[in-house]
């Protein structure tokens, strides 16, 4: 099926230069299949998968990983990714940035960066990050990337950990003068559904924490950073509109060249096509995976006669898959879903104390849970 | 800061293009984009830091002289425009 007539182009394009990283958080979205580092695109391929991507339409860049700064060819795909006219950002954890390689990358033509932030002390930032000396690591890059005249995002990965931290988090942020302040709770996919328990905060926690940001928000001058919070959906009724919709304007490629309509998307069952082998605009118009849940025609009740179908999509596929155990499901999150109760009976479970030891996003870790899911 | 003698620009870490895919032009920035009205972006690019709020309407109503409310229209998008942080 040729689906050319009605699906816009992409916009945004995220390529997961690698899924190695020298952290070892908890929250980590990342599968729980750290893949096979051999697998990994080379500079070619990347490079024409940008070429492809910019002909289709899409100039928003992201490069992420894993940690996108252990790639040596980073600079190379920036060049080039400037060059076709893409605005191009750089999600980092800050670990392994010098001086001479934020120089280097603005020489290559990147446009932003985004550093990531797991708190706002260094003891709590690196007891939840797994590495020591993180915290102020991070803080002088930030600092560095001010002054090379970079637009600066931070984000923090919100969590019970830290989300009493909030008040001195946003005072962290203006200190290191942010230009945009990302204060996402985390998302419960691969690491951090194994420690979701752990993570997931307290409505309480999150009220208040809400509270905090909007009253900060209130008392600033217009040149301060711009904090965006984003709750946990587990504390809503309706489902988040995933990526504006199913392989509306995302496309985001894994380390290993596998095209993928979101970042979490390999866990479903679906036949995803390899940049190795297809061009995108072939895999974006014309595959199954990609076409499977575009429109409306795939929902089982209650999505398929609900009147809101157009504003949320039904929700994410990959937590209806991980809570439902079946993808074309209405997302739990939603309070029509009839599994509704997975999601009221995890906040209960994580309001309680637990003893399961929490699991670092580690190499060794990886492999113990894929040989258990074998088994 | 929006009065007739402001001299306002781009935003540094913004960047404007013409996307042929989308037929117009957009504005890019670290959280996303914008699509602009053909309008939005002839005005954004007047702005160059150099010419004043007040040079830029006048260098707009000799291309539209019959464009009936275009000093309140610009005023409006130059609030808006320097509210969302586009220009400064
Ligand atoms: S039933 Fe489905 S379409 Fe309706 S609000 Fe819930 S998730 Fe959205
Ligand atoms: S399917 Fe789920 S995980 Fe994937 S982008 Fe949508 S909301 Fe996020």
């Amino acid at each position: 099926m040729t689906n050319a007539g009605s699906v816009n182009p992409p916009l945004w394009l995220l390529l997961e230069l690698t899924y190695s990283c020298p952290l070892h958080c908890s929250y980590c979205a990342n599968p729980i299949d750290l893949g096979n580092k051999q697998e990994e695109l080379d500079t070619e391929t990347w490079l024409k998968v940008l070429i492809e991507a910019r002909a289709l339409g899409a100039v928003q860049l992201g490069l992420s990983g894993g940690e996108p700064l252990l790639r040596k060819d980073l600079e190379i795909i920036i060049k080039k990714a400037r060059e076709l006219g893409f605005y191009i950002n750089l999600i980092t954890s800050g670990i392994g940035l010098t001086e001479k390689r934020i120089k280097s990358l603005k020489q290559a033509g990147l446009d932003h960066i985004q550093i990531s932030f797991q708190s706002a002390d260094q003891t709590s930032n690196d007891a939840i990050a797994g590495k020591k000396a993180a915290f102020e690591q991070k803080q002088k890059m930030a600092k560095l990337v001010k002054q090379y005249g970079f637009p600066m995002v931070l984000n923090f990965v919100i969590s019970k950990q830290n989300i009493e931290q909030i008040p001195q988090i946003m005072a962290l942020s203006c200190q290191l003068e942010a230009d945009f302040v990302e204060l996402a709770t985390a998302q419960y996919y691969g690491w951090a559904l194994q420690n979701r328990d752990h993570l997931l905060p307290t409505l309480q926690q999150v009220r208040l924490a809400e509270q905090q940001v909007n009253q900060f928000r209130l008392q600033q001058s217009n040149t301060a950073p711009k904090f965006i919070f984003v709750t946990p959906d587990y504390y809503e009724t309706r489902p988040k509109a995933c990526m504006s919709g199913w392989g509306s304007i995302f496309i985001n490629i894994a380390p290993n060249g596998m095209a993928l309509p979101c970042h979490s998307a390999a866990l479903l069952d679906l036949p995803f096509l390899n940049v190795k082998q297809h061009s995108l605009e072939h895999i974006w118009y014309e595959s199954d995976s990609f076409n499977h849940y575009r429109g409306f025609d795939w929902m089982v009740e209650p999505c398929k006669s609900c009147d809101e179908k157009e504003q949320d999509f039904g929700g994410c596929r990959c937590q209806a898959l991980l809570l439902t155990g079946n993808a074309d499901n209405t997302d739990p999150v939603c309070s029509k879903s009839p599994q509704h109760h997975q999601i009221t009976k995890a906040v209960e479970h994580a309001s309680l104390m637990h003893h399961s030891e929490i699991m670092s996003r580690t190499l060794k870790n990886s492999l113990i849970i894929m040989s258990s899911k074998q088994i | 800061m929006t009065d007739p003698d402001s001299v306002l620009t781009l935003n540094p870490s913004y960047r404007m293009q013409y996307e042929p895919a989308q037929k117009s032009h957009v504005l890019l920035f670290p959280e996303g984009m914008v699509k602009l009205s053909p309008t939005a972006a002839e005005i954004l690019e007047l702005l160059d830091g150099k010419a004043s709020v007040q040079q830029v309407i006048n260098q707009l109503s000799q291309r539209y002289p019959d464009a009936p409310s275009l000093n309140e229209d610009v005023y409006q998008f130059i609030k808006v425009a320097y509210d969302k942080r586009w220009i400064c």
